[in-house]
């Protein structure tokens, strides 16, 4: 065959397999969603984070502000202390509220922001003070079971 | 009754240092190929040629076998994730599976199938023929000539294969999935994103691709070199080549993922 065919099937070929590997990292992969632009880093302790986990999203109203850049355990007051880094764009009140949640019933676990009503805003290196604790099923149920034996069966008294 | 025993013995110890003595043979030769890679690179078009014949050959095979990877998966992972109510979550199977596993892993072996032995035999032939000899006494090294192109060919059409294979298999997956059995397509999609990472499940998937590259092609061009040069040499050495390359892919792909995972 002639060199000149080769060459052009060759250049087609690696074109396309280069192709694939853009097309992988941009249509299947996550490349173009994580670029949040410049970010501002906040702190937020807990009691009990759960499951989760560095680089997980943080969500206000549903959409994604920010991820967790690290989780720490704070010897000081034997709390986790989680640092996040939020979107330049977005400035988020003193008095704001992070809460863990689930997406849903056995998802990933991710922060969700609710805004308060102060007019400071939060900035570098601020800590958010009001935090909620993950939901720990466990405990949940047991609580569920607590409550229900310390009610009085009065129903099966009537019969 | 002792030299019965001694003869088991002596048979066994023959079959190990051969085993050693071939790996060690292998391993000058892997070296060989490196040093002698340089020289090559300065007739590329030689490397370029061999890419036609190892890479653009094998597509047809490669991006036929990825369609049907692909439409079968969805399938078989609607059956099972429907009854869980999340069949949604085939586009992460699809991709997942294509990515992490299967692209790199049947594509090296279809590889090793469809390439390794044309490698072998066209190798052993030269041998066999003393077209191999003939080039030593030109004084032209038949590894910078013959050996180190076919390799650099093979360690690069690999991880391009690989990439196509997953991208077509996930295009079957995706033509099963949506249109044939009607899951929402945003979601296929949306779902797919967020559970692929990029640096965990893609780049290690050519990490992957590229290491069973330079294991299958090596593989293939020492049994050619190393073949007996008489017919039945030359066809015992094809078989190993797929043998050998086939279990190679498969031992290193367990490796690789348990570093890939614990790291």
């Amino acid at each position: 065959m002639e060199r000149r065919t080769i060459d052009l099937w060759v250049g087609v070929f690696a074109a396309a397999g280069i192709a694939a590997l853009l097309g992988l990292a941009m249509k299947v992969g996550n490349l173009t969603a994580s670029d949040i632009g410049e970010t501002y880093t906040v702190t937020a302790a807990f009691e009990n984070i759960g499951g989760l986990k560095p680089r997980a999203p943080i969500k206000s109203a549903g959409v994604v502000v920010g991820r967790i850049k690290h989780i720490t355990f704070d010897t000081s007051r034997y709390e986790a202390l989680v640092t996040m880094e939020l979107d330049k764009r977005y400035a988020f009140p003193k008095d704001t509220f992070a809460n863990i949640y689930t997406a849903g019933l056995l998802g990933e676990q991710y922060i969700g922001l609710e805004a308060g009503g102060e007019e400071d805003v939060l900035k570098n290196g601020d800590e958010i003070t009001q935090t909620q604790d993950a939901v720990v099923l466990e405990k949940m149920i047991s609580q569920f079971l607590y409550n229900k034996a310390s009610e009085t069966p009065t129903e099966t008294k009537k019969e | 009754m002792f030299s019965r025993l001694a003869e088991v013995l002596r048979s066994l110890g023959h079959r190990i240092i051969d085993r050693v003595w071939r790996l060690g043979a292998g391993a000058r030769f892997f070296i060989y190929t490196l040093i002698y890679s340089g020289e090559s690179f300065k007739r590329i078009h030689l490397t370029i040629r061999e890419i036609y014949f190892t890479g653009v050959l094998s597509l047809i095979i490669v991006l036929v076998s990825a369609f049907f990877v692909g439409m079968v998966l969805a399938l078989q992972g609607y059956n099972t994730l429907q009854k869980y109510g999340s069949s949604e979550a085939i586009g992460v199977l699809v991709a997942l599976s294509l990515v992490r596993e299967l692209g790199p892993v049947v594509t090296a072996l279809l590889f090793a199938g469809r390439a390794g032995t044309a490698i072998t035999a066209e190798i052993g032939l030269m041998k066999a023929t003393e077209q191999l000899a003939a080039m030593e006494m030109m004084a032209v090294s038949p590894i910078a000539r013959v050996v180190a192109p076919r390799f650099w060919a093979g360690v690069i059409s690999m991880p391009l294969l690989a990439a196509l294979f997953s991208m077509v298999g996930i295009l079957g997956g995706y033509l099963v999935a949506v249109p044939l059995i009607g899951v929402d397509e945003g979601a296929f999609w949306s779902q797919m994103q967020a559970s692929v990472d990029f640096r965990e499940d893609i780049v290690n998937g050519v990490i992957k691709s590229t290491v069973f590259g330079v294991a299958c092609t090596m593989i293939a061009l020492f049994e050619g070199f190393d073949a007996p040069p008489t017919a039945e040499g030359v066809s015992r050495a094809t078989t190993r080549t797929v043998v050998n390359s086939s279990l190679a892919v498969l031992g290193l792909d367990f490796v690789l993922t348990s570093f890939m995972i614990s790291a």
